[in-house]
C-alpha cells in the first residue's frame, strides 16, 4: 500500500527571475502513493495550483522551476525525473503517466470541435499504431465510465451542460489508463449537488481502476470526506499533513484549525462558525518566520523570527505539522 | 437553416435598399447626359442630333419618377444597364464585362495570396512570441499605415522607367490582343507584379497583426493547457487547438474583404493605369457617365453583400456554436 508512485522532494516554483521573483511554492515535499487520494488543501494564492502546474511542467511563463525533483515511479521500470524528461519524453508522459483535470469545466474543452475529436486525438497521440474502431470503442466506453451515452460523442461542448462538460474531462483523463491524476478544484465551478454526483462517481472509478489523486481544492470538507490523506498549504509551503480522520479530529496547526472551523458539519451538532481573521500573505513581501504567524491566535517566541521545519511532532505520532508549538521528534526522512 | 434564410431575406431587402438608392442618386446630381455630350464635342453637334440624343437617353418621354423606377427595374432584371456615355454606344453591360476580369484577377489573387501568407505568418509570430516574426510587426505595420496609391508611385518611381522590365502602366503590352495564348499571358503577368506587390505589401499586415492578437489571445485559453497537459505534438496544438479557433475572426475578415476586391482598389488601377473596374469607374466619374457609374455601383454593391452571405456561412461552418439545433 505504502508504495510511492510521485513523489515530490524540495520543489520551488517561482514567478519571475532574480530579485523581483515572487516564490510561490517554497521546499514542498509530497509523496503520493499508489491508489491514494491525496487532498492538498489551502487559501487562493497558497500556491496549490502552482504546485500542480509546477509536477506536469505545465507552469504558463514567468512560472520557473528553480530547484527540487519530482520523481514519478512507473508500475514496472526505474523511476524517472519529471523535470529532466526530454521534450518529446515529457510528451508521452503527459496523460499516459499524469493526467489532470482542470479548475475550468467551462473553458476545458475546444469549443470548435466535438467531444470526439478531443477524446480521440489524445488516444492516437499516445498510441498511434491503435485501430481508428479500437479508439473508437475505447472513447465510447470511457463515456460510458462516467455516465454519459455515447451519443454524445458528436456532440460539441457548448451542447453540453457544466456537469457533463466536467465528467466528459474525467473521462478524457482516464483515457490512458494513468497512474496519477491530478485534480485542480474540478468541482468548483458546479453545484453541490452535481459536485457530490461526480466526487461519487469519482471514488467508485478509483475503486475500480486503481489511480492515485492529488486532489486540489480550498473546500476542506470535500476532502475530509473524500481524501486518504490530507496536506495543508499555506504561503508556499506545506504546513500539515496528516490522514484524513486524524486531521478532522485533531488539527495541529491553528491554520488547519481555523480552516476547520470556517464551514459547517452536515452531520453532529452545531458548533460555531470562526474562520481565520486577517488575509492570505503577500507572496512579495511574506511574514518572517512562520509565514502563519500574522493571523495565528496562539502565535509566540519563535514564531516570528524561524521557520518551523515540517515534520513529525513528538505528541503526535503517523503525521507531519511545521509549527512551534508541536515541535518535531525527527525531521521527515529525506 | 432557417437562420440562414433569415440571413438572405435580409440581404435581398439591403440590395433593394442600394439599388433604389443607386436609381435616385443620379437624378439628383445636377446637369444630364446629352448636356455632358455636348460640352464634350464643344457645340459641334446638331440640333438634330442633339434631339435624337434625347431619344436616345430615354430623355425625351417626360416620364414621371415612379414610371422611370418601374422601367429601371425591368430593365435591371433584363440584364440591360443602358449605354456607356463615354465609351458610346458600346452598352455599359459590355464595358463592365471587359474590364472586370482585370479587378478579379489582380485583386483577388493578390487578396488571396495576402491572406493566405499573412494569416500563416501570424500564426508563426502568435504561437512563438518573440521570434524573428514577431519582430518583423512594426515594419509590416509601418507598410500597412501607408496607402496604396502611394505606394504604387513610390514603386513606379523606384522601380519603372524607361528601359525597366515593370511596366509603369496598362494592363497588357500594346498591340496584343487578349486571348489566351502564349504572347498575352506573360505581358499580363508582368504588367500586374508592380500592382499586385504594392497591394501584397500594404494589406498583408493587417492578416498578420490580427492573426497574431488572435492566436496570443487564444493561447492563454484553458483548452490550450488541457491540449498540452494530454501530450499533443506542438504542431497539433498550434494548429488545431490555437490556430484552428483563432481563425474564425480572421475568416470572416476575408469573406468581407473579398467583397472590396471589385470596387476596393480604385487609386491602385488609377495609379497603374490599369484595365481594371476601379479605374473605369474613375473615368466614367470624370465624365458623368451616369449609366456606366450606375452600373459599377450596382457590381460593387452586389458583391459586398455576396461577400457578407459568403462571411456567414463560412462563420456557420467553422464556428458550431452559432449554429443553433
Amino acid at each position: 500500500m505504502r508504495d510511492p508512485v510521485l513523489e515530490i522532494r524540495g520543489l520551488r516554483v517561482d514567478y519571475g527571475l532574480g530579485d523581483a521573483a515572487v516564490h510561490a511554492v517554497r521546499d514542498v515535499d509530497l509523496t503520493l502513493h499508489r491508489g491514494e487520494v491525496l487532498g492538498l488543501a489551502g487559501e487562493s494564492g497558497s500556491g496549490k495550483s502552482t504546485l500542480a502546474y509546477g509536477l506536469t511542467r505545465l507552469l504558463p511563463p514567468p512560472g520557473v522551476i528553480s530547484g527540487g525533483e519530482v520523481v514519478y515511479h512507473p508500475v514496472d521500470g526505474p523511476p524517472v525525473d519529471v523535470l529532466s524528461l526530454s521534450p518529446a519524453r515529457l510528451r508521452a508522459f503527459r496523460w499516459a503517466d499524469t493526467s489532470i483535470v482542470f479548475q475550468g469545466a467551462m473553458n476545458s474543452l475546444n469549443p470548435v470541435h466535438r467531444i470526439s475529436t478531443q477524446l480521440l486525438d489524445v488516444i492516437k497521440a499516445h498510441e498511434p499504431r491503435s485501430a481508428a474502431a479500437a479508439r473508437l470503442a475505447r472513447a465510447r466506453d470511457l463515456l460510458r465510465l462516467v455516465g454519459i451515452s455515447a451519443d454524445r460523442l458528436e456532440s460539441y461542448p457548448h451542447q453540453l451542460s457544466g456537469g457533463m462538460r466536467q465528467r466528459v474531462m474525467i473521462a478524457m483523463a482516464l483515457a490512458l489508463e494513468p497512474q496519477v491524476v491530478i485534480m485542480d478544484e474540478p468541482t468548483t465551478a458546479l453545484d453541490v449537488v452535481m459536485q457530490r454526483q461526480i466526487l461519487g462517481q469519482l471514488a467508485e472509478l478509483r475503486q475500480r481502476l486503481g489511480f492515485a489523486v492529488l486532489f486540489i481544492t480550498h473546500d476542506l470538507s470535500l476532502l475530509v470526506e473524500f481524501s486518504d490523506r490530507i496536506a495543508i498549504m499555506y504561503g508556499g509551503r506545506i504546513v500539515e499533513e496528516a490522514p484524513a480522520a486524524d486531521l478532522y479530529r485533531r488539527a495541529l496547526h491553528p491554520y488547519t484549525d481555523g480552516l476547520l472551523h470556517s464551514f459547517p458539519a452536515l452531520r453532529g451538532a452545531r458548533r460555531e462558525l470562526t474562520g481565520i481573521p486577517g488575509s492570505p500573505p503577500d507572496l512579495r513581501a511574506m511574514p518572517t518566520g512562520c509565514a502563519f504567524h500574522p493571523r495565528c491566535p496562539r502565535a509566540f517566541t519563535p514564531c516570528d523570527t524561524d521557520v518551523p521545519p515540517l515534520g513529525r511532532p513528538a505528541d503526535a505520532p503517523g503525521r507531519d505539522v511545521a509549527c512551534w508549538l508541536h515541535p518535531v521528534a525527527e525531521p521527515v526522512p529525506r | 437553416m432557417r437562420f440562414l434564410l433569415q440571413r438572405v431575406a435580409f440581404y435581398l431587402f439591403t440590395a433593394w435598399a442600394a439599388i433604389t438608392l443607386n436609381f435616385f442618386i443620379p437624378r439628383m446630381v445636377p446637369g444630364d447626359p446629352v448636356q455632358s455630350l455636348i460640352s464634350r464635342n464643344q457645340g459641334r453637334i446638331s440640333a438634330d442630333a442633339i434631339e435624337s440624343l434625347r431619344v436616345l437617353f430615354g430623355l425625351d418621354k417626360n416620364q414621371n419618377v415612379w414610371e422611370q423606377y418601374v422601367d429601371y427595374w425591368n430593365q435591371l432584371l433584363h440584364g440591360d444597364l443602358g449605354l456607356s456615355f463615354t465609351f458610346f454606344p458600346a452598352p455599359v453591360s459590355t464595358v463592365i464585362g471587359d474590364s472586370l476580369p482585370w479587378t478579379v484577377g489582380l485583386v483577388g489573387i493578390t487578396t488571396i495570396i495576402s491572406f493566405f501568407l499573412g494569416t500563416a505568418l501570424g500564426v508563426g509570430a502568435g504561437w512563438r512570441r518573440g521570434s524573428w516574426v514577431d519582430g518583423l510587426l512594426p515594419a509590416t505595420t509601418f507598410l500597412s499605415s501607408i496607402p496604396y496609391f502611394w505606394l504604387g508611385l513610390v514603386a513606379i518611381a523606384l522601380f519603372a522607367g524607361p528601359g525597366s522590365f515593370f511596366p509603369s502602366s496598362g494592363g497588357y503590352e500594346p498591340g496584343l490582343v487578349p486571348a489566351f495564348d502564349q504572347y498575352f499571358i506573360p505581358s499580363a503577368i508582368q504588367h500586374s507584379i508592380l500592382p499586385a506587390a504594392t497591394i501584397l505589401v500594404s494589406s498583408m499586415s493587417g492578416w498578420i497583426l490580427s492573426m497574431r492578437n488572435m492566436m496570443v489571445t487564444v493561447s492563454s485559453e484553458d483548452y490550450i493547457t488541457v491540449a498540452h497537459a494530454k501530450g499533443l505534438s506542438e504542431r497539433r496544438v498550434a494548429l488545431s487547438y490555437a490556430a484552428r479557433n483563432a481563425l474564425l475572426p480572421n475568416v470572416s475578415g476575408f469573406a468581407l474583404s473579398l467583397g472590396f476586391i471589385v470596387g476596393g482598389t480604385l487609386l491602385v488601377e488609377i495609379v497603374f493605369s490599369y484595365p481594371g473596374l476601379g479605374y473605369q469607374l474613375f473615368q466614367a466619374v470624370g465624365a458623368k457617365d451616369y449609366p456606366l457609374m450606375q452600373g459599377i455601383f450596382l457590381i460593387i454593391t452586389i458583391s459586398v453583400l455576396v461577400a457578407n452571405l459568403l462571411a456567414d456561412v463560412a462563420y456557420l461552418l467553422l464556428d458550431p456554436r452559432t449554429r443553433k439545433s
